[in-house]
Order: structure tokens, then C-alpha cells, then sequence
């Protein structure tokens, strides 16, 4: 599989991973995150504030299940507000973690092994609060199953037409698939961290978790192919995922949502802001843990040039979608741009512009590019303007649509921005305890990368 | 707001406060005396009925609900929960009389089939005759009486909301004093020594007031009190009044008469500022009937080409001079904003104008308008028609009568008879009157029958001050509820609701129906027959001895039982229509009112088109029911028109402040599209303080600055904005179909002309059938299929249908923050859209339920298949199935659909559980809603017709709302059946379906409107 | 003294590419059952420990063809048998509409298999394993290089293999106990 050319003639500068590094030093200097070294108060600190919001949005939910979905600002005609909006941001975002590991490996960028293992973490914890907000949207979620083919005394069944029920099995075939890849992915790391292990429990964990790894050359073979088979298959399920996630609007006859455009702009969006998530916690954790040297420079360019292509893309999905809108000559399709340009929600909308379309092209610069805060302020600009775009795409479609008489208004409640805001802290929270407990880099592949990896002849 | 509510209330609650004993001085007055006195005093203290006013206003019953901030919901369930405590589960309890035994099961009662009772519903004297729908003794829907000539089987809102104001767990409960919980057995022992008393002095401390009396039984039983109590006398007052008519009437005739109206001959309709097409206007059910039916282009069509001998339409046309915009106004063919002080110009230049010839006019406002109608209705002489409105002065209506005269439309359209109101005196003279006798100290026992005159009176009068502060010995309050003026009577009779009583009364034609009883009184209620029974010294009468003892005389002979049995079944007593007279006019000369300065801001009252006057403040129906022009629920902005807000620099929702003759309300505006210049309408009954869960606290209240001297309407008002905003529930923000990327042809009208050039005008290139890569479903094979046609021509915006709906279907009622959010729960609604000139726009109205679509978008989305396609082409909705993703909602282009956000069903209340249809899923929290062509009824019906196994007969199947539509406007049947009534509307050529290019193929479909303008006015 | 039965021989390397030298080598010398350990995955060490067939791909396919078939009969036979219904006038069996879930049933049923067929064929999960107790087994999933020949080889002899693979230059041998 990916062979690493020696890592200096890789198209531009920075290497991959900085040299004077050994098997065993990568292995120390990985594995000790998890290891030895003292957890420091600044995790101690995060992680508290990240837990609070989890609280939080627990309550919030809390209350949600007592009262009903009417606490949110949601009404007729807009059904779908937050939830939904949230709910297709986070997919967006969980993106980037299967392109990163699957599509990358695929096209053999062997630079993907150092940021591959936490933009899983970050796919499987994203899709996990994304997962959320489809279930607690229901006016019954106590009913939830009933979206699952099972036998029952009712003799009824889902109706496969819905794409809300493609979207059950998109998005549970999603995590799964994601989760499977990262887990057989960390097996070898396990094997690698329970003969580290002092601790008699890390030992026992981590020896479960490794099932017995020993890295026999028949094992690493099987495992390879079924690695690269998952791949294989990962990689239309993560163009499959938010293609469905569209056909939620796009199979509407809602204006503004019944465009053909959606699926690969959506798959485009999601790309983007999901790499604009990788870079958020990328720069600080290289930044805290002292991973320079795994995670460079070269890393932090290539990320900002698939945000600058993809976001091209995302702004040519909008210049197509307008146009169309003014082409058509449909008197609602050409409202709803008038509604984006003029009606009460137009400031969204070029805030939206601004942040996914024109700030973006700072990218171009090469000392943006290369400088981490940059890239990190950028990154928090892109994500904002993809939650955008899914606000305008739900709520402004919805609030002004066929009949004049039954448009309205949509305002969001504390509880909508309680529970949003709760799901960033889940996941923050989650993110503090992966890379506490377990090698957030891929250490069997960093060995990979080193010169002496190689066979020589 | 909420705390100057607060406070509003606790003022109220304690208005001893400031003047009378209070504590304090009872102390001292107790501290004066010393040694055995003391006691004594303080026996008497106590036992001084001065003493315990004085606690009751200290310590007011109830004063705490009234006091609490909870919201409204929260309290409903309070006093649900408490109610449920009391015991009050709904245990049915039959009419005493007659008495069935339910231990063997009557025949005629089958549990699940309902039994329909005649009896009638009145207000302000009319009646609306309506059969009520029972289950087990349980009335739970009210519909129209087909065979009674004032409804035709079409109903009016108030009649139609009235099951949920008997149910109304608001209503007062007990026999009171001074709020505290008494028997019968005490109120009559409470009166006989007073009543006794007054026999001395023939009565002349006694004052009865009632509201108009149309009830022949009731007028007998009041005049045989005055025959026993010579001196005493009987007020009549209600703020919603006919004075002027009949004063009118007097001007023209020297006597009080009755007008009717004949439209179905009237080729020309003139409205002087009369709303004749909403609940309210006497016979206004039948009128829209009428109106409706010579609204049919088809049949003028048909005339062009049959019948030479009539070139004129027969269609008829329709002038409306307004002061205020209406739902008559809206159907006007040609309509004339006026401000009301100036109709009665227009009414005396029209006469004028038709005595002479039309040039001669001195120029006026509305000249060339005025000179169209003039010879209008000289081509149209003895077919044409001038009605004046209620609230015009009496010098609008003899006018009004003479032109009619003149045109010789007496006894072909306009028919005179004696007047409906038993007792037809000045109302407001007759307060006044009473006001004067109690600040003289004349009154020594005042009976108030029914009504609310603390909170409705002319505010000159102050009825409230002197009921408070004149020390009449004895005041006795019979009412629906605890209200304003029950709380400053020392006794309170709780009134039974007209469908827990006896009683007879009368239709605008003077039809008289009797009113039975469906239910023995939940809380065991006095009607005003027993409680006047026992003024007449006939203690204990039931209400059923009374009326039928009355009609015995009226009707003596062997068959009383058979007549009295077929009054009953028919629903109302044969022989009693008054016949049409023929009065002298006395020529009234008239003479030009002074002329207003076209600048003087008028102030127009008006009563409110959902809760009348106030007396229906507390139903949640009513107060939800968009107001027909505005869709304003739950509130009653200032109306005022875009030229006078823009200069006054006013948006909508502003708050401004009305003073008049130093009194001063401040409300918010409301910018209505064809409101007069320099004038604002005001509806009454609103601001109630003692209504109820529903009705406490909503709107402002604008009898403060209604004086006796001007009821309906007055120039010299000063409007001043108040700054600050107040949110208003409107359940249409947006109300016309132009959009900034061009107007959506949502409602399709047309003039006659063009409809004779281009017929199939408004159908819009639907996409054929076959155009299609799915093999549509086989609906031919079904042996029903169910359609929807409704006429748009015919709708006049009534809302009955809504409130219908709303009944027959068990809506929920969410109040008023849920509305402003937008989740009003109305299955059906009625959409109003104005064009064109914002002074005077062109309006339309649309009502829309569910389309049906047979390729409905909402079913291809459901998870879970909650929505799915009938074999007889409904969209059904499973609710128990449902999960609540909404999605069916936003893929709905109608936005019909309706989700239940909270738990809007009221759960605990047991009253509500009776009320409830029993043939109809009571939804909860999480579920979507929506019109489902009533197939509860659909289902009885084939189960009826398998069971006689036959097919369902055409019209024997009337949904809801086309059974409740006075105009015919909505017609429902099997589209299958090309005879069916449905089939032949959906063949006409202006038949066309909403959004028809998202081929979703509705069921239900429009007519378009057809306006018949007058060729002379088109610009 | 009893001797305890011995599992194989095992010799230690440090880079990659001598532990695949060795590995030819003592498959050119004859030895069949031997097998190699690495940190990592290292190119061409399956082949010359003589490892060819993978069952793994064919797993994987069955999976596929077994999720996506099955979940095409599923909704058909929900939407066109069991429970037929006219929903907004679609013909009962759409089947546009149930591409996607066959879709996504294939690619979830092929990567279950892929996992976990791929720990099956390896028999894993394996806690105990003779390989673990050797000390210095613990570096192999660190920067050391194993090879093994296994005493179920014909040609394993206590004495012939040490020296052979002494022949090899490891770092160090270990007798493997089982």
C-alpha cells in the first residue's frame, strides 16, 4: 500500500514528518501523550468548561422531551428550524474525517497518516451530534423506532419513498462504517500501547482493545486489504451520506429547495467545512502536545488548498443556484433569490457570502496559507458560514414558500441556542477524553513514514 | 402591561378601598363603644350587610385568580384539575322533562348515533333557528335548521360557537351572595320580605333590566309583573342595539317597524354602511343565502343566451358605502370608503339625485359614484334595494325607507313588519332613565336579567359608579358568569345556558321558535323565565311551565300536545311569521346634516365580529376566529387607514392614544387597506376584567369612551401616539398575492364581461394527466371518489365554516402567544387578500382546507407512512402513527397541515370532555393535524347505506363546513358520479385548482370570483 | 527436569529490510512454517514467509451482494406485498426510491464483513499466544523485527535451526515455549 516517496521530494517544502525521527522515538513520543505524561490543568480546564455545556444541552433536551418541540421557535410553515440546520452542519462536518482516511489513502497522500486518526475521532463525534438532533426534532421521539423495518403487531412498516428514512440508514450506516474503520485502524496502536503500559489496568484495556495483536506478516496482510477494502467502501458511503442528506430538500418541492444542485454542493460543503474543523483542532492540539514535527506544515497547506478548492466549488453551486432561480422564469423560484437578496433574512445571507465565498480567497496568499492562527481564524470564519448556509437553505426556503397567505416568521428560542451550543460542547468533551486515552496520531503508520521503513534491495 | 393589568385588576377587585367602611373604621367604630356594648356593636358590625360588603371587597372571592400572573394555560389546568377534584366528571344529566330511564335503554337512543334536537340560539333579540347534535344527552355540534326560512341549514358564528359557552367551565356556578355560596331555597327567602314590601308601594322600588326581549313567553310573564307591581318598571338595555332603526322607523313611519330584505329579487343592492353578510345584522344567514344565489354568472350566462327578454344581468350588482371595511364591502362590485358622519349626505344627495335628474347635483364626494347608482337604480326600479346599517343615524334609515319608496321596492324587495323586539323602546334612553331613578334613590330592588351593563353601559351614565355606590337595598344579578356586574350585586343567580332551558323566541322574520333544552343545567341554573316566574309570584315554575303554559293560552284546544310536539320537532311554532304591512311614510323632509370638515378624525364603535359585544369574550373559538378582514384573533386593534397612518407616522402594532371628551383609551393600530381617511374603527367588547381564563385581559377596553349621546359613532376624537409597540396575533401577516417578483394568481377573478369573451379564464395550463411516468391509481374502479368545489363567488367570508370545523372536529384552542408565533390549530381557514389601491382595495376571500392532492406531496415524505391515499382519494392522516418530523408540512405548498407543538387538547377539564365529538380522535402533543372531508361523517354514512345497501345518495353527505356555509359556497361529493352537484361544478369553465402547476392535482378546487361591475364606473 | 514442549525459534532483527532478507532465506533453505513479526506493515514479508491466498476480498463481496440484495426484497416486499398502499399516487414498487437504502445496506454489510471477517481469518481475538512469552516479543510492536520458525516444521531441529538462524546475524534468539 502507501509507500512513503522519500517524504523531501513530495511536491513542496515541508516534509510530512521532520527528520531525526526512529521507530522508537515516534512510538515514545506518540504513545506518551497517553501514557506517561501528567494530565495537565489546561486539559483539566477545557474539558470542565466542554462538560458543562454537555450539561447543558442535556438539560435543554431535558426539558425538550417534558414540554414538547414547542419550545423551540419552530411554527408553521417553518417545521424545521435548528435541529435540522444543526443536524446537516454536523454531517458537513463529520466529512472530512472519512475523506481524510479513506479517499486520501486511496490516492495514496501518505500525509494524511499523521491527521487521519483524530479527523476520525472528530467524523465519529460529529456524526454523533448530528445523530442527535433528528431524534429529539420529533414531536414523539419515544417513537423513534419506528423508522426501522421490524417486525411488529401494527403489521406496518417504514415508507422507503421518504428520504427521511434513507437518511436513518445513510447516516447509521455512516457511523458504523466510520467507527469500524477507526477501531481496526487503532488495533496495532493498542498492541503497541499495551506493551508500553505500566499500569496493570492500561495493560488489561489496552491488551482487550488489541485483541491479541502481534503483528504477524499474515495478519498485516489480511489487515491491509480489509483496510483498503473499508476504504473503498468508505469512500462513496461519505459522498453517498450528504448526497442523501440533500435529497431531504431536494426531493421537496419546497422553492429554494427543489434544485438538482444539491448533492454535489452539499457534498463540496461538506468537505470544506469539515476540513475547516480538522484545522481548528489541529493547530492547538500540534500546538499543546508539541506535534510539530508529526503534524507540519505541509499538512496545514494541503487542508487550506482542499478549503480553498472545495469552497470554489460551494461558490459555484451558489452562482448556479441564483442563476437558475432568475433563469428559470418560475415565479417562486425567482422570489425565493429576490427573498434571499431582499427579505427579512438577507443579512444571513451575505454574511453567509462574506464567509464562505470572500474571506475565503485569502487563501490564495501563501503566508495565510503557512501561518496557524490565520488558518485557524479562517477555519472559525468557514465553519460559521456553513452553518449559515444550512439556515438559509431550511429556515429563509421555508418561511416565505407557495401561498402569500401562510408565509411567517422563524425566531430561534434560548433553547434552540441552548441545545446547538450544547452539542459543541459534547463534542468538545469528547474530543479532551480521545486525546487523553488514546494515540491520537496513527503510530503504526508514522513508522511507516521514516526513511528505514523502506525494503531496501 | 402585565402589571398595569395586574393592577387594573386589583383596583377592581377591591374598589372599597377608597370610600365605604373599611377596616380601619370598623375598628374605630368598634373602639368607640366600651362595657357590653362593645359586643353588642360588634354583632351588629358584623351582622350590617354594609359590614360584610365591606368584607367582601377587602377579601373578594376569587380575588386571587383574578391576582395571579400564571398564564392562561397554566390556569386552565389549575381550575381543570380543580374542577375534576369537585367531582364534576362528566356524568351526562338528561332534561328533566321528559324523563328517560337508562336502565332500559330508550329506543330512540342508539349509543354512536347521535340525535339532532330544533331549538334556537339568540342574540339581541334574533334568533338563528339550529338543530344541535346530541350523543347520549350530550350536545356536542350545532348545525342549521334546513326547513326553518331564517337559516336553510346555514348557521352564524355566535350560534355556532355557543356549544363551547355552555360548556365553559368559566361560567358562574353557584347562586351567590356577595360571592359567597348559596342555595334557591336562600335567595327566595332573601326576596319574599323585600318583594312583600313592595306590594305596599305597587312596586315602585322595583326595577327589572333586561337585555331585548324578543320571547313572547318572557314579554308575557315581565308585563303580568307589572300588572301585580304597577309602579314598577322594566328596562330594556343592550350596547349593541337597534335605537337607531327604530327611530328611524318612527321618522318614516310614526311607529317602530320591522325592515326585511328580499335579495334573491334584487337585481341592485345599496348598502349604507350596512354589514347585511355577517352574524350580527338581523337574518343575515338567510340574506347571504339570497345574495349567493343571484351571484351566479352561470345563470346570467345562461339568461344571454335564452332568454332576450332580460338584456340586464341576472346577476345581481352590489354598491357598498362603508365606513369601515367589511366582509359586504369585500364582495361589493363597487365600493365607497365614506366615514360614517358623511353617509348620511350621500344618503339624502341620493335621494335627491333620484328625484331630480342626476345632473343637478351640487358636487359632493363621490359624485360620480353617486350619479352611477342613481341611475342604476332607475333602470332598476322595483328590483333594487337600499339597506341602511344598525349604527347610521335614524335619519339614514327614513331616508333609506323613502328612497325605497320611491322606488317603489316596498312589497317586492322590501317587505315592513311588526318589530321582532317585544318591548320596543329607546334603550338608551331607557338606561339612562334607570341611572336617573337609582342616583334618586328610587330603586329599592334591582333585577338585571342577563347582560353586563357595569361593563357595557354608556360610559356618561356611569351604570358602574351608581350600582356601586347608590345604596339600593336589594341588587340581583342573573348571568352566565361572575362578570363585572355581578360583582356589585349583593346576589348573583346563575344563569342556565339557553340550550340547559326553556324558552321561546324569535327570528328576524318574526318566526317564533321554541328553545328546549338539550342537558338539565351542569350547574343547576336559573333561566330568566324561572327567575321572573317568581317576580310574578309563582315561585317555583319551571321554565317548561312557563313557555308551555304561555303557548297553551296562545294555543288552546285538544291538539296542544300534537302542536306542541310538531313546534318542537319543526323548530318553530306555525303561524307565527309576521305578516308583511303595508305604513304610511309620513314624508320625511330631509334636511343636509351640518357638514363634518373633511379633516375631523372620526371615532367609529362598532361591535366585534368575533366576540359581539363582549358577551362572548370568554370562548376560546370565538376569540381565536380571524376577524374576516384583518385575521386578527384575540385582540381589538385600533383600525385606521395607510393615508392617516402615514401622516401620523404610525406602523402597525404602534400604540396610540384615543381621548375623547377627556376620557382616554391607548390601544394598538392595526393599517386596514380601504379604511375612510381621517377616521379609526374601535370594536367593542374587549378589555374585560371579569370574563374569565379566556376573555379576562384581552384587548382594550372602548366603552370608556362611548357616550350615550354618540354609541356608534363621533367626530372631535384626538389620537396622539403613545409610543411602544403591542403585539398582535394576526393569523395572516401578509395579505395580498403580489409578490416583488409578481403577483401569484392564488384567487382568479374576472369581471362578468370578461367571463362571457374568455370563460375558461382561470385555468391555468395544468399539467394532462397522462403527462406522467407512473401509472396513476385506478380511481375509476372505486365507487367513490371525494371531491371538494368551492365557489369563491358565493364565499363571502362569514367564518362559519372555521368555527364549524373547529367544533365538529375537536380543534384546539392555543391562545394568543401561540397564534402570534403562527400555530393556530384552524383545519380550515379563510384566506383574505386586498389588490390595487390600498385606500380602497379590491378583496377577495379564499377559504382552504385540505387539497386532498391526489399526488400529495406530504405522503411521499413520511418516515412512517402517517399520511397515506384512501381507495376514495383522501389524504388520510394516521395520528396514532405519526411521529412528528413535520416534513409533510413543509413539503405541503397549501400549508394546510397543522402540529400540535405542545399539548394544545385541554386533557383535564371534564366539561371539555363532554363537549367533545366523540366520532373524532382527540389529538395530542407531537402530532400532525389536518381536514379530513370529515370522514367520521363519510365513514357513518356508507356504514348507513351498506347497511340499507344502496349507494350514498348526493347531498345526503355534507362535511362540517359545507353543511354550516350559509351561501352554498362549499359543495362536497363523489366526483365519480358525473350528476353528482360536485361533478357539475367542476365542469364549469371558471373551475380551477390551486397551484395546479405543482400537479398535485386537488381534490378540492375553485370557482373563480366573478364581480359584475357597472360599465358606467369602470376607469 | 521436564522440559516444556517448545512452540518454535525466534530471532530478532532490527530494520525491515533484514527481517525480509531472513525470511527469504529461510525460506530458501527449506523451512515451510515460519512466519515474521513487524511494528508495521512491511512490504513483501507476507510473500516471502510464503502467505498467498486472501480470503478477505471474497468475504467482503459475499457481504455486499448479501446486504444489498437483501435490502431490495425487503422493501419490496414491504411496499409491493405486505403492505401495499397508494402513497401520493407513486406506483407501489418504486423503485428509484429504493436504490439508496439497497445502496447503503450493501456498503454497511461489506464493511461489517471486511472487519470482521479480516479478525475471523486471523483468529482474532487471541488473548494468549506462545509469541508473549518471549520478553523481548514485547519491542515487535515497536521498533523490532521477529522471525519464527515454528516446531511443527518438518525440518525444525532444536539444534539445526538455532544455528541457522544464527546464520542470519540477528540480534538475539529465543526458544519459543507453547
Amino acid at each position: 500500500m502507501d509507500e512513503p516517496r522519500q517524504p523531501a521530494t513530495i511536491n513542496d517544502s515541508a516534509p510530512v514528518i521532520e527528520p531525526g525521527y526512529t521507530f522508537a522515538s515516534v512510538t515514545d513520543k506518540i504513545s506518551s501523550i497517553v501514557l506517561t505524561r501528567p494530565t495537565s490543568n489546561g486539559w483539566f480546564l477545557g474539558f470542565g468548561i466542554a462538560f458543562l455545556l454537555t450539561m447543558m444541552m442535556l438539560y435543554a433536551i431535558g426539558y425538550l422531551f417534558v414540554r414538547g418541540v414547542g419550545i423551540w421557535g419552530i411554527t408553521i410553515p417553518i417545521g424545521w428550524g435548528f435541529a435540522i440546520v444543526n443536524f446537516v452542519w454536523w454531517i458537513g462536518i463529520g466529512h472530512a474525517g472519512t475523506l481524510i482516511s479513506a479517499i486520501l489513502l486511496l490516492l495514496r497522500q501518505s500525509w494524511r497518516n499523521s491527521i487521519n486518526r483524530f479527523a476520525e475521532a472528530m467524523t465519529l463525534f460529529a456524526v454523533a451530534c448530528a445523530g442527535t438532533f433528528p431524534l429529539i426534532h420529533m414531536g414523539r421521539p419515544w417513537l423513534a423506532y419506528w423508522m426501522f423495518p421490524y417486525p411488529n403487531s401494527m403489521n406496518y412498516w417504514p415508507q422507503f419513498r421518504s428520504p427521511l428514512v434513507w437518511d436513518v440508514f445513510a447516516v447509521s450506516t455512516y457511523a458504523t462504517i466510520s467507527f469500524l474503520f477507526w477501531f481496526i485502524g487503532l488495533i496495532p496502536d493498542f498492541a503497541t500501547l499495551r506493551d508500553r503500559a505500566s499500569n496493570r489496568w492500561a495493560q488489561m484495556i489496552y491488551g482487550m482493545l488489541a485483541m491479541g495483536w502481534r503483528g504477524s506478516a499474515r495478519h498485516w496482510h489480511r489487515y491491509e486489504t480489509a483496510y483498503l477494502l473499508l476504504a473503498g467502501l468508505a469512500t462513496p458511503l461519505v459522498l453517498s451520506v450528504h448526497t442523501v442528506v440533500s435529497f431531504d430538500f431536494a426531493i421537496a418541492i419546497v422553492p429554494g429547495w427543489h434544485t438538482t444542485i444539491f448533492p454535489p454542493y452539499f457534498v463540496a460543503g461538506a468537505i470544506y467545512s469539515g476540513f475547516a474543523m480538522v484545522l481548528m483542532l489541529a493547530i492547538p492540539i500540534r500546538k499543546f502536545y508539541g506535534l510539530e514535527d508529526f503534524i507540519t506544515e505541509r499538512h496545514l497547506q494541503n487542508s487550506a488548498k482542499v478549503m480553498l478548492a472545495t469552497g470554489l466549488i460551494v461558490a459555484y453551486g451558489y452562482v448556479i443556484e441564483a442563476f437558475m432561480g432568475w433563469y428559470s422564469g418560475n415565479r417562486y423560484d425567482t422570489f425565493t433569490l429576490w427573498n434571499r437578496l431582499h427579505g427579512p433574512y438577507a443579512p444571513c445571507y451575505y454574511a453567509l457570502l462574506a464567509c464562505n465565498i470572500f474571506i475565503p480567497q485569502l487563501l490564495w496568499i501563501r503566508k495565510l496559507r503557512t501561518s496557524p492562527l490565520a488558518l485557524f481564524l479562517l477555519s472559525g470564519v468557514i465553519l460559521t458560514g456553513m452553518w449559515l448556509e444550512r439556515f438559509i437553505i431550511v429556515v429563509v426556503s421555508l418561511h416565505r414558500d407557495f401561498l402569500t397567505s401562510s408565509w411567517g416568521m422563524y425566531y430561534p428560542t434560548r433553547w434552540d441556542w441552548m441545545t446547538f451550543i450544547g452539542t459543541i460542547g459534547l463534542f468538545l468533551a469528547a474530543m479532551f477524553l480521545f486525546v487523553r486515552i488514546l494515540p491520537m496520531i496513527s503510530i503504526f503508520e508514522m513508522r511507516t513514514l521514516l526513511p528505514e521503513a523502506e525494503v531496501k534491495e | 402591561m402585565e402589571e398595569e393589568k395586574n393592577k387594573r385588576a386589583h383596583e377592581d377587585v377591591c374598589p372599597g378601598k377608597k370610600h365605604k367602611l373599611d377596616l380601619k373604621t370598623a375598628r374605630a367604630q368598634v373602639a368607640e363603644t366600651n362595657g357590653p356594648e362593645y359586643w353588642r356593636s360588634l354583632e351588629e358590625l358584623a351582622g350590617s350587610s354594609e359590614f360584610q360588603e365591606m368584607m367582601h371587597r377587602e377579601f373578594p372571592k376569587g380575588a386571587s385568580e383574578w391576582l395571579d400572573a400564571v398564564s392562561r394555560r397554566g390556569f386552565l389546568k389549575l381550575m381543570g384539575a380543580s374542577l375534576a377534584l369537585a367531582g364534576m366528571t362528566a356524568c351526562t344529566k338528561q332534561p328533566l322533562e321528559p324523563i328517560v330511564p337508562y336502565v332500559r335503554q330508550p329506543e330512540e337512543v342508539i349509543p354512536g348515533r347521535p340525535m339532532f334536537y330544533a331549538t334556537a340560539f339568540t342574540l339581541s333579540g334574533y334568533a338563528s333557528p339550529i338543530l344541535v347534535e346530541s350523543h347520549l344527552y350530550r350536545p356536542t355540534k350545532i348545525e342549521g335548521n334546513e326547513q326553518h326560512p331564517a337559516s336553510l341549514g346555514g348557521t352564524d358564528v355566535f350560534a355556532q360557537a355557543s356549544i363551547l359557552g355552555m360548556y365553559d367551565p368559566d361560567r358562574s356556578q353557584t347562586i351567590a351572595y356577595l360571592g359567597d355560596v348559596r342555595t334557591w331555597g336562600n335567595f327566595l327567602e332573601a326576596i319574599r320580605g323585600p318583594l312583600s314590601a313592595q306590594k305596599a308601594v305597587q312596586g315602585a322600588g322595583i326595577r327589572i333590566l333586561t337585555r331585548t326581549v324578543s320571547s313572547p313567553a318572557l314579554a308575557d310573564q315581565l308585563r303580568s309583573v307589572l300588572k301585580l307591581y304597577p309602579q314598577a318598571k322594566w328596562h330594556v338595555y343592550e350596547p349593541v342595539n337597534r335605537d337607531n332603526v327604530l327611530e328611524g322607523a318612527r321618522m318614516a313611519f310614526g311607529q317602530p317597524v320591522e325592515t326585511q330584505y328580499r335579495l334573491e329579487n334584487a337585481d341592485v343592492i345599496v348598502s349604507l354602511d350596512a354589514d347585511f353578510l355577517y352574524a350580527g345584522f338581523p337574518g343575515s344567514t338567510r340574506y347571504i343565502r339570497d345574495f349567493a344565489k343571484r351571484r351566479n354568472p352561470e345563470a346570467e350566462i345562461a339568461h344571454q343566451y335564452h332568454d332576450e327578454f332580460r338584456p340586464e344581468s341576472a346577476m345581481s350588482r352590489l354598491y357598498v358605502v362603508e365606513s369601515t371595511p367589511s366582509s359586504t364591502g369585500a364582495k361589493a362590485d363597487h365600493r365607497l370608503p365614506l366615514r360614517a358622519s358623511e353617509i348620511d349626505g350621500f344618503a339624502g344627495e341620493l335621494l335627491l339625485a333620484l328625484a331630480a335628474t342626476s345632473n343637478s347635483l351640487k358636487t359632493n364626494k363621490g359624485t360620480e359614484f353617486l350619479q352611477a347608482v342613481a341611475a342604476n337604480l332607475t333602470r332598476k326600479r322595483g328590483s333594487s334595494v337600499i339597506i341602511p346599517g344598525d349604527h347610521q343615524p335614524p335619519a339614514v334609515h327614513a331616508l333609506a325607507h323613502e328612497i325605497n319608496q320611491t322606488l317603489g321596492n316596498v312589497g317586492k324587495t322590501v317587505f315592513y313588519t311588526d318589530p321582532v323586539d317585544a318591548n320596543p323602546v329607546n334603550q338608551t334612553e331607557s338606561i339612562k332613565d334607570l341611572v336617573a331613578d337609582m342616583r334618586a334613590g328610587k330603586v329599592d330592588m334591582l333585577f338585571i336579567l342577563g347582560g353586563n351593563p357595569a361593563y357595557d353601559a354608556p360610559t356618561d351614565l356611569g351604570f358602574d359608579d351608581a350600582l356601586k355606590n347608590t345604596k339600593i337595598p336589594m341588587r340581583v344579578h342573573l348571568g352566565l358568569y361572575q362578570d363585572e356586574t355581578a360583582e356589585l350585586c349583593q346576589w348573583h343567580v346563575n344563569e342556565a345556558h339557553y340550550l340547559e332551558s326553556w324558552g321561546d323566541t324569535r327570528a328576524y322574520d318574526g318566526t317564533v321558535s321554541i328553545v328546549q333544552p338539550l342537558i338539565a343545567p351542569l350547574y343547576g341554573g336559573k333561566s330568566v323565565y324561572e327567575l321572573t316566574a317568581l317576580l310574578a309570584g309563582q315561585a317555583e315554575a319551571t321554565g317548561h311551565e312557563v313557555v308551555q303554559g304561555y303557548w297553551r293560552k296562545q294555543h288552546p284546544g285538544a291538539d296542544f300536545d300534537t302542536f306542541w310536539r310538531k313546534s318542537l320537532h319543526d323548530g318553530w311554532v306555525d303561524g307565527t311569521t309576521f305578516p308583511p304591512k303595508q305604513f304610511a311614510t309620513k314624508v320625511a323632509s330631509y334636511l343636509p346634516s351640518v357638514n363634518i370638515p373633511p379633516n375631523a378624525v372620526e371615532i367609529n364603535f362598532r361591535r366585534d365580529p368575533s366576540i359581539y359585544d363582549g358577551q362572548f369574550s370568554n370562548n376560546g373559538w370565538l376569540q381565536e376566529l380571524p376577524k374576516p378582514m384583518s385575521k386578527m384573533t384575540w385582540d381589538n386593534p385600533v383600525l385606521i387607514g395607510p393615508a392617516m397612518a402615514a401622516r401620523m407616522g404610525l406602523k402597525t402594532e404602534d400604540l396610540v392614544t384615543i381621548e375623547l371628551n377627556g376620557k382616554k383609551v391607548t390601544a394598538p393600530i392595526w393599517i386596514q387597506a380601504g379604511h375612510p381617511d381621517n377616521s379609526v374603527t374601535v370594536f367593542l367588547g374587549y378589555g374585560r376584567r371579569r370574563a374569565g381564563r379566556a376573555g379576562t385581559g384581552t384587548g382594550f377596553d372602548v366603552y370608556p369612551l362611548r357616550y350615550s349621546a354618540t354609541p356608534w359613532f363621533t367626530t372631535g376624537v384626538n389620537i396622539t401616539k403613545a409610543g411602544g409597540t403591542y403585539k398582535l396575533a394576526s393569523t395572516q401577516g401578509y395579505q395580498t398575492m403580489d409578490t416583488p417578483e409578481g403577483a401569484r394568481p392564488q384567487v382568479r377573478s374576472a369581471s362578468l364581461e370578461e367571463y362571457r369573451k374568455e370563460p375558461d379564464f382561470a385555468k391555468e395550463e395544468e399539467p394532462p394527466a397522462e403527462l406522467t411516468l407512473y401509472k396513476p391509481y385506478p380511481y375509476e374502479k372505486e365507487p367513490y371518489v371525494w371531491g371538494m368545489a368551492i365557489d369563491l363567488n358565493a364565499c363571502v367570508g362569514c367564518n362559519n365554516c372555521i368555527v364549524a370545523c373547529q367544533s365538529e372536529n375537536n380543534i384546539a384552542v392555543v391562545g394568543k402567544e401561540q397564534v402570534v408565533i403562527g400555530r393556530h390549530m384552524h383545519w380550515l381557514r379563510v384566506d383574505a387578500y386586498y389588490q390595487g389601491d390600498r385606500d380602497n382595495p379590491k378583496a377577495y376571500f379564499q377559504p382552504v382546507p385540505c387539497m386532498q392532492c391526489e399526488n400529495a406531496p406530504c405522503e411521499v415524505v413520511c418516515p412512517v407512512g402517517a399520511t397515506v391515499h384512501s381507495t376514495e382519494g383522501l389524504n388520510d392522516m394516521v395520528y396514532n402513527r405519526c411521529v412528528g418530523t413535520r416534513y409533510c408540512s413543509n413539503n405541503c405548498p397549501y400549508k394546510v397541515r397543522r402540529f400540535n407543538f405542545l399539548l394544545f387538547q385541554d386533557w383535564e377539564t371534564p366539561q371539555y370532555k363532554m363537549m367533545r365529538n366523540p366520532d373524532v380522535t382527540v389529538r395530542s402533543r407531537g402530532v400532525m393535524e389536518k381536514c379530513t372531508y370529515c370522514v367520521q361523517r363519510i365513514t357513518q354514512h356508507r356504514i348507513d347505506s351498506e347497511r340499507e345497501n344502496r349507494k350514498i345518495q348526493d347531498g345526503e353527505l355534507q362535511t362540517a363546513c359545507q353543511q354550516s356555509c350559509p351561501a352554498d359556497a362549499i359543495i362536497f361529493g363523489n366526483i365519480n358520479d358525473p350528476n353528482s352537484h360536485v361533478s357539475k361544478l367542476k365542469a364549469i369553465a371558471r373551475n380551477y385548482s390551486l397551484l395546479a402547476d405543482l400537479n398535485t392535482r386537488p381534490r378540492t378546487t375553485y370557482l373563480a370570483e366573478i364581480r359584475n361591475p357597472n360599465p358606467e364606473l369602470e376607469t | 527436569m521436564k522440559r516444556t514442549p517448545i512452540y518454535g525459534m525466534m530471532a530478532e532483527f532490527d530494520s525491515p529490510t533484514t527481517l525480509v532478507e531472513a525470511a527469504h532465506r529461510a525460506h530458501h533453505a527449506g523451512y515451510l512454517k515460519i512466519d515474521a513479526y513487524s511494528p508495521f506493515p512491511v512490504e513483501g514479508l507476507a510473500e516471502a514467509v510464503g502467505f498467498h491466498k486472501n480470503g478477505v476480498p471474497l468475504v467482503v463481496l459475499i457481504g455486499g451482494l448479501l446486504g444489498g440484495l437483501s435490502a431490495y426484497a425487503l422493501q419490496y416486499w414491504i411496499s409491493a406485498i405486505s403492505y401495499p398502499i397508494n402513497v401520493g399516487g407513486k406506483p407501489y414498487h418504486s423503485w428509484p426510491a429504493f436504490i439508496v437504502v439497497t445502496f447503503e445496506m450493501t456498503i454497511l454489510f461489506g464493511g461489517i464483513f471486511a472487519v470482521f471477517g479480516m479478525l475471523a481469518l486471523n483468529g482474532l481475538p487471541m488473548p494468549y499466544h506462545p509469541v508473549f512469552n518471549v520478553p523481548r516479543f514485547a519491542f515487535a510492536t515497536k521498533d523490532r523485527f521477529f522471525l519464527i520458525v515454528f516446531s511443527t516444521d518438518p525440518k525444525y531441529s532444536p539444534t539445526e535451526t538455532r544455528r541457522f538462524l544464527e546464520s542470519l546475524e540477528p540480534r538475539s534468539i529465543a526458544e519459543v515455549p507453547s
